[in-house]
């Protein structure tokens, strides 16, 4: 078969909903295109876990810092699957990592801004984790086979994460003027940045129609952010507390909230480097690898030395 | 003190051994030299928290306060937990080590309170064990991969024994309410523990092809309420939100 043949029957292949698993035929930018997305994607779950680590240590009762601790672990995991999925395109977790370390991969840029107070653990899970729901619900159908099964897996245990933060928040709302004052706190500053996490506007998006097509991404950027914003105003309203935009408002007519203009200049200088902690975040991410590269050396060594004792025994 | 105090303070010995160990190791999360050992030692620290909150539950029985007012509104001379598990996570060979040495002891603390003639004890105990097995295990590989992996890691790991090696000893001191409480059946006889202890450290060790370290002299203090400097650090950071904003709900 010619080029022009396998393409097509791709194409037909993912018209018809059928999934493409790792063995089959697929053209190289969809291979380079989900490999840039699903590192990505591994790499956000891992920086992830810093901003909300850093509230660990300091977390209020025993019982949030169970449910933290177990949240933040769940997003490890969630790293580990998407590590794994992305490896059966051809590329090794090493490779992965080192991209990410040298800059030349990106993670989401959310997670460059800081963690100040205890609500902003709240508005991490409740928008953070409730935006990156909406994408991975969409992505449950994505095209490719391991990665569509690693989203199922994935998404059930994010609501629990979305729910946590939520419930933080409900707590704080009701608490003493301090902690009130916290959570609005909290909102203010996590407001944009969480609907920043959907992307540019369909209309500047690089790799949008492409993907689109093959069905890698199955909603564009600005619908997403559109049901992420009408199914998040209801509850922010539950919790007596307000978001930063003077412009939303329930639109009759479109049946959807309007918002207003995000602020793109912020946008893509945190996406360029120049966010409050992007630099401390790769820092810890580095730290980490590089203090840990003598316990994986050990690990492998050992690991050789007991699988030529078992040949030699 | 009455047999009630006695028991107060033993079941808070337990219940702080088992947070201030879980607060060292949630440091590390997000941090671990891999993916697989990050998720593991947060394990190990949700395990060691539920623990703690079940000890701290059943001492609040025997005084009123709750979980949370036991772990966060005591001074560090109010915390009756060994020293070891206070001590810092210098580096994953230190880690490692402390782990291995507090769970051998845990394992066969936990094991001598499933019989228990205090049925809130032995139940506890009983979960407990079964969790701590997990973790010995987890140390206990570890001792093993980077004791005989390279010369690097061997050279850590014999650091980190070093180092710690002066902390076990004080696991098998008794205090006075303790050696009552153990004739009474209530406590585990801690002190009778110690040689098993070492003979399963000391296969470890040997397995691991590290050494044992010389001399017998011991660090002592924890269970008395005499700690290291690094617990009014460790209690500083954990307590900061429930020191800050007193008699709140979270
Ligand atoms: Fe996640
Ligand atoms: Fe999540």
């Amino acid at each position: 078969m010619d080029d022009k043949e396998l393409q097509n029957r791709f194409q037909a292949q993912v018209d018809a909903e059928i999934k493409i698993e790792p063995k089959d035929w697929m053209p190289d930018a969809y291979r380079k295109t989900l490999i840039r997305q699903m590192s990505q994607h591994a790499h956000s779950e891992i920086v992830g876990m810093l901003p909300e680590g850093n509230w660990v240590t300091r977390a209020p009762t025993l019982k949030r810092k169970a449910i933290l601790l177990a949240k933040i672990q769940d997003e490890g995991g969630h790293g580990l699957y998407l590590y794994s999925a992305a490896e059966t395109l051809g590329i090794s977790r090493e490779e992965m990592i080192e991209a990410l370390h040298s800059g030349k991969a990106k993670y989401s840029s959310v997670f460059n801004y800081p963690t100040l107070n205890w609500a902003d653990i709240g508005a991490i899970g409740w928008l953070v984790d409730g935006a990156a729901i909406m994408n991975q619900v969409a992505l449950m159908r994505t095209s490719y086979g391991p990665y569509s099964r690693g989203m199922v897996r994935i998404c059930k245990e994010e609501s629990f994460h979305q729910r946590q933060g939520f419930d933080i928040l409900y707590t704080l709302s009701r608490g003493s003027a301090e902690q009130k004052a916290m959570a609005q706190d909290a909102l203010n500053r996590w407001w944009w940045p969480s609907i920043m996490m959907f992307g540019p506007h369909d209309s500047e998006s690089t790799h949008s129609s492409q993907s689109m097509k093959w069905k890698i991404k199955r909603k564009s950027n600005d619908e997403l952010r559109q049901d992420f914003i009408d199914a998040t105003v209801p509850q922010a309203e539950v919790l007596g507390l307000s978001l930063p935009d003077p412009e939303l408002k329930w639109n009759e007519e479109r049946q959807h909230y309007d918002f207003g203009e995000i602020n793109w200049e912020e946008f893509w200088s945190v996406v360029k480097g120049n966010g409050p902690c992007n630099r401390e975040r790769l820092a810890a991410r580095r730290k980490a690898y590089d203090e840990g590269a003598w316990v994986r050396e050990a690990a492998s060594a050992y690991a050789k030395k007991k699988k030529e004792q078992t040949i030699a025994g | 003190m009455n047999n009630k105090a006695m028991l107060f303070d033993y079941v808070l010995h337990l219940a702080d051994n088992q947070v201030i160990m879980a607060q060292r190791l949630s440091e590390l999360c997000g941090h671990g030299p891999a993916l697989e050992q990050d998720i593991a030692i947060t394990n190990i620290s949700l395990d060691l928290i539920g623990q703690a909150r079940l000890l701290f539950q059943y001492a609040g029985k025997l005084d009123g306060r709750d979980e949370d007012q036991l772990a966060f509104l005591r001074d560090v001379h109010e915390f009756r937990n060994v020293l070891l598990v206070e001590q810092p996570n210098h580096d994953f060979a230190h880690v490692i080590v402390r782990q291995y040495l507090f769970d051998e002891f845990n394992f066969l603390n936990y094991q001598a309170l499933c019989q228990s003639k205090d049925e809130d004890l032995a139940a506890i105990a009983t979960k407990a064990l079964m969790e701590v097995k997990y973790h010995r295990r987890f140390s206990r590989n570890w001792m093993l991969r980077l004791g005989d992996g390279t010369a690097i890691s061997r050279q850590k790991m014999q650091d980190a024994l070093n180092d710690l090696w002066s902390y076990p000893g004080e696991f098998f001191e008794m205090t006075g309410g303790e050696e009552i409480l153990a004739k009474a059946g209530i406590a585990a006889d801690v002190a009778s523990m110690k040689p098993t202890w070492l003979a399963n450290v000391t296969q470890t060790v040997k397995e691991a092809s590290l050494v044992i370290p010389e001399g017998d002299w011991h660090q002592t203090g924890g269970k008395k309420g005499i700690h290291s400097e690094h617990l009014g650090h460790i209690l500083a950071e954990m307590q900061f939100l429930q020191r800050a904003y007193p008699g709140q709900t979270w």
